[in-house]
This record gives structure tokens, C-alpha cells and sequence, in this order.
């Protein structure tokens, strides 16, 4: 368990953290200057707060109060940075066994190559690596450290799309395999549905929100933190069946089910699905001979505040759904928190984009 | 070769290369000061050290007998508790090569320091490394082309000097008469410029072999700090 409750001030940035987590996969989302890598760093050694505590699993890291400040080489934390920084003068190998020497309970050589397809890369210079390369490299030798807690600052930023296709696999892989506990920071909402269990909305420095992804999602006014063109609900679901007739697939949720286009996943897989907020929309009698698969009946429950000509509501369907539509609609349609409504959603508009991974694996 | 050419070699070697072994690791330490800590007193600690850089050499001679002769400072106190005497002998000669080299070797050493990127002994502590630790394998590693090339410029520094060394270690054949000085001397007698040249030309293959070698090692660390070097 990670317990965090510290203030700092480095210049003009203060920092008031405070949030307790026993996730595998814990998010510290925000924008950029939120104070994510403040943070982290802080938690990782490299940075002093001005008071407060850490504590990981009851060893006590930082404690202001009782003059303890453990140094980074003594926190085993392994910390996978942005920018690899792998040490230009050891090879792969070389850098893989840098924090495994030095660690009284290095991690196991053979597995870790293994989970991250290294063993080709054994002898080569981090030079003639690219980026993805060297960001699977680092990702193993803070691995190899045998830390207790995985810190990861955005390690997908400086790669381009392709490359962090590449990469996200093996940190799904890391994250599922429950052997380390992980702290992401992210500002891409993606890399959170696919990874993360719990969610630290980080805004100007301080902790705007904890908790579960769905259950943060779901929360309307949390929308200029979670990010307003992404807005929508996110769903644990289970695949359910396969409908190979009109290539569909069919994934139970709290809400009932959704057909999607066809995923190569088998049943039984659990994976988290988003549904932006406007690719749903909100109707007061069932929609029927329609195009669209799902519909939902349900009440709604909260009415966002309004932006511009447009406004989110949050529909209950057993789970909260989010409608992004326009305040006229709003009006002409009388929707108000009790009013009975059928949510729309498009097949379609779930793509692979959408979906998260970050329920583990199948169901037991 | 001459006995006398090959004991003016012999000598010149000796003195330079302890000069430079002994200013070596005081030139890392200054450097590092210099590039990673900040402390009241550095600019000054900075202009002291780039002193013999841009005064006479015969100046630097005389200062040093101020400090390190059997009346100076330190002179007084290393005879009176160690038995030590510096001046008018080889050590002296040293002392004299090593001052007058130091700035140069701290420069170099310096600027590699500063090249480094100070965030991957960052990443080093979280790997559980500890400060001296990552000094010894993060650090030092890195800085090693700038730790070769002072030493060169430093030697080739050494084995050059004459104006601080003549002031103040003297002109001793067999003690401290290294090549510049041998060569002043040969100049200074009648009929003695054939041997000036001879030992001309030893200073100069003494030169080339020594930068020959340090371009090779050049190359040897650039292989293998990945063509960082």
C-alpha cells in the first residue's frame, strides 16, 4: 500500500498531495505542469518536500516530522523515465545488471528478457537501439532492481504512435502479471483505460480526485481535469460471445450488453470499453427500426454544467452512462435528473481505440 | 643517444609523469568542485587555479619559492616535519611542471564533467547506487575522454616548461635539467648548437609518440562510450 500526504514548494510550483492506494495500477493523470514528475520525483527521493509522509507497504520512506528521509538508493523504487537514460557506456546487458547488482533482491534475469523480448538486444550499445528499444531496456532494468513499487513518468511521451503501440503490450503484460505495483504517470487517457485500476486526478498541484477510473469518469464535474473533447463512461466489461454471422461481438456489462465489431479476444476476456460522451445520444421513447444496436433505458441522474451549446448528462443504465448533447435538445426534450430516457450508442463508435485492458485477465 | 642525452630523457620523463600523477587526482577534485558545487569563494578558487595560465612562468618560479622554499610556508613545514626539500632538486622540477599544468588539466577535465548528463546519475541512484558509487561507475566512465585529454595537455605541458622550473627547482644537470632547459643550456655554450639540435629533435619525437598514443587510446574510449567520446 502506498500512502502519500506531503506538501512541498520548489519556486513558484507548490505541491499539496495527499492519496492512499493499494491498486496494482495506479494513474497520476493531469495536464502537463500539473505536478505529476514533481511528484513522482518526490516519491522517488529526488526531490524534498517541506512535510508530510510516504509510506510504502508501512516502511515509512519520508516523514518530515520524524527527521527520516530515506535516500533515492535506499527507497527501492524502480523509476523508468521519460527519456530512457540508459548509461552510454554499457551495453544492454550492462545496463540490465546495473540496479540487479546492487539490489539484495534483484529480479529474475531470464524472466524479465523474457517478459520484455530483450535477449536480442543483449550486446548492443543503447545508441543503436530505438526508441521503443531503449524505453523496453529501461523498463527491464528498473525491473531487475527488484523494486517494490514501479514508478513510471510517461514513459510513452517521446515515442510516436507506432512505437507506443509497441511498447503498451508489454506494460499491459507487466501490469497484468500482478508481480510489481505500478504508478503511471500519464496525460493520455488511453494509456489510463488501458492500464489503470485507480485514477489521482493531479490539477495545479494537488490531488483533485481519487479513485476508480469508472467510477472518476462517470463524475461530471471532474470534466475539466479528465478532459472534455475525450469526456465519456468507462465500463468493466466481460466478452461474451461472438456472432460470426455479422462479425459482432458481444461484451456483458453492469448495464446490460453491448454488440461492438468483432474482437479477437476470446470469451471470458475482461476489458474495460469507453464510450465517449458524444457518440451517445438521448432519446424519450425507444428508438426503433434504427440502425443502431445499443440502446439502454435508464433515469437520469445529474445534468453537467453547460458549455458553450452543449451540455453532458449523466444517464443511470445500471451503470453511469454520459450524453454530451446540446442544450437545445436539453430543453425541446424536458430532460431533467428522474426523467426516464433511452440512451443510443453506435456499434461502431467503439473501436479498439476504446478499449482498455486493464482488468487482467480472463475471469477466473 | 648520448649517456647524457639519455639521462636528460630519462629525467624529463620522470619529472612529468609525477607531476601528473600527483596533480591528476587534485585536478578531478578541483573540476568537480568547479562543475557540480556551488560555494562561497569559487570564482576565486576558480581564478587561483587558471593563475599559472596567464602569468610568467618566471613568476609562478618565484612564487613557488616564496611558498615552498626552505624559508616559505609550506616549504618550512614539509622540511620541518617530513625531512622534505623541494626546491633546487627533481621534485621541485615536478612541483614546478605540475602547477604550471594544472589549469590546463582542469579545463579539460571540467568541460567533460559539464557535458554530462547529470540525469543519468539520477537514474543511477534510483538503481540503488549510492553517491561514490555512481561517481566511480557512472561518472568517471563518462568523463574519461576529458580525464585523457588533460592528461595529455597536461604532460605535453610538463614536459615543456622551463620558465618556472628554471626559477625555481634551478638548472642542476642530472637533477633537475629536463629537456627545455637542457636545450637553453646547450644554446648557452660555444660550439653547443649541434647538440641543441639533437635534443630538439628528441623533444619532438618525445611529442609525436605521445600524442600518437593518446589519439589511439582516443579511440579506443570513443568505441567504447558508444561514439560519445
Amino acid at each position: 500500500m502506498l500512502e502519500v500526504a506531503i506538501e512541498g514548494r520548489w519556486g513558484d510550483f507548490a505541491l499539496d498531495a495527499r492519496f492512499v492506494s493499494e491498486a496494482r495500477v495506479t494513474a497520476l493523470f493531469g495536464r502537463s505542469g500539473a505536478g505529476k514528475t514533481s511528484l513522482v520525483e518526490t516519491l522517488a527521493g529526488l526531490r524534498r518536500p517541506t512535510s508530510g509522509r510516504i509510506t510504502v507497504d508501512g516502511e515509512v520512506l519520508f516523514d518530515a516530522a520524524a527527521g527520516i528521509d530515506l535516500a533515492p538508493e535506499h527507497r527501492r523504487l524502480g523509476y523508468v523515465f521519460q527519456d530512457a537514460r540508459l548509461f552510454p557506456h554499457l551495453s544492454v546487458a550492462g545496463n540490465l545488471r546495473y540496479g540487479a547488482r546492487r539490489a539484495k533482491a534483484p529480479g529474475d534475469f531470464a524472466e524479465i528478457v523474457a517478459l520484455l523480448d530483450l535477449a536480442p538486444l543483449l550486446a548492443r550499445r543503447p545508441r543503436e537501439l530505438s526508441g521503443g528499444e531503449r524505453q523496453r531496456v529501461a523498463i527491464g532494468r528498473a525491473l531487475l532492481a527488484g523494486p517494490r513499487l514501479l514508478l513510471m513518468d510517461e514513459p510513452l511521451a517521446s515515442l510516436d504512435q507506432a512505437r507506443k503501440l509497441e511498447i503498451l503490450p508489454f506494460i499491459e503484460r507487466l501490469a497484468n502479471d500482478g508481480a510489481v505495483r505500478i504508478v503511471y504517470v500519464t496525460h493520455a487517457m488511453e494509456e489510463v483505460l488501458r492500464l489503470a485500476d485507480r485514477l489521482v486526478l493531479l490539477s495545479h498541484g494537488s490531488v483533485a480526485a481519487e479513485g476508480g477510473v469508472e467510477e472518476l469518469l462517470a463524475r461530471l464535474d471532474l470534466t475539466p481535469e479528465t478532459g472534455r473533447f475525450d469526456a465519456g463512461s468507462a465500463f468493466a466489461c466481460t466478452v461474451a460471445a461472438h456472432d460470426a454471422t455479422w462479425d459482432l461481438t458481444r461484451l456483458d456489462f453492469a448495464g446490460g450488453d453491448f454488440w461492438v465489431s468483432r474482437m479477437a479476444l476470446p470469451p471470458g476476456q475482461r476489458l474495460r470499453v469507453r464510450v465517449r460522451a458524444r457518440d451517445v445520444s438521448l432519446a424519450l421513447v425507444r428508438p426503433e427500426r434504427s440502425s443502431v444496436l445499443n440502446v439502454f433505458s435508464g433515469r437520469v441522474t445529474e445534468i453537467g454544467a453547460v458549455d458553450g451549446p452543449q451540455v453532458d448528462v449523466l444517464v443511470d443504465i445500471g451503470a453511469p452512462l454520459r450524453a454530451r448533447i446540446t442544450r437545445r435538445s436539453l430543453s425541446e426534450l424536458g430532460i431533467e435528473p428522474g426523467r426516464e430516457v433511452h440512451a443510443v450508442v453506435k456499434a461502431v463508435a467503439i473501436d479498439r481505440q476504446s478499449l482498455g485492458g486493464g482488468l487482467g485477465r480472463p475471469a477466473r | 643517444m648520448t649517456d647524457g642525452e639519455l639521462e636528460v630523457l630519462a629525467l624529463s620523463l620522470q619529472v612529468s609523469l609525477v607531476a601528473i600523477l600527483f596533480a591528476l587526482p587534485l585536478a578531478l577534485a578541483a573540476a568537480w568542485l568547479l562543475s557540480r558545487r556551488d560555494f562561497p569563494g569559487k570564482s576565486l578558487l576558480d581564478g587561483v587555479i587558471h593563475l599559472p595560465l596567464v602569468l610568467p612562468p618566471v613568476v609562478v618560479g618565484y612564487l613557488l619559492i616564496l611558498g615552498f622554499g626552505r624559508q616559505g610556508l609550506i616549504g618550512g613545514w614539509l622540511h620541518d616535519v617530513f625531512g622534505l626539500t623541494l626546491i633546487f632538486n627533481w621534485t621541485g622540477a615536478a612541483l614546478a611542471a605540475g602547477v604550471m599544468a594544472f589549469p590546463l588539466m582542469v579545463r579539460a577535465i571540467r568541460l567533460s564533467l559539464d557535458a554530462i548528463d547529470r540525469r543519468l546519475e539520477t537514474a543511477a541512484r534510483t538503481l540503488g547506487a549510492g553517491r561514490a558509487d555512481v561517481f566511480l561507475t557512472v561518472t568517471l566512465p563518462l568523463a574519461l575522454p576529458g580525464l585523457l585529454a588533460g592528461t595529455v595537455l597536461g604532460f605535453a605541458r610538463c614536459l615543456g616548461e622551463f620558465g618556472a622550473t628554471i626559477t625555481f627547482a634551478a638548472n642542476i644537470p642530472g637533477e633537475t635539467r629536463t629537456i627545455p632547459l637542457a636545450i637553453y643550456s646547450a644554446l648557452q655554450t660555444p660550439d653547443g648548437e649541434s647538440a641543441a639540435l639533437r635534443l630538439v629533435l628528441l623533444s619532438i619525437l618525445v611529442s609525436i609518440l605521445a600524442l600518437a598514443g593518446s589519439e589511439w587510446l582516443a579511440r579506443r574510449l570513443a568505441r567504447r562510450l558508444g561514439g560519445e567520446g
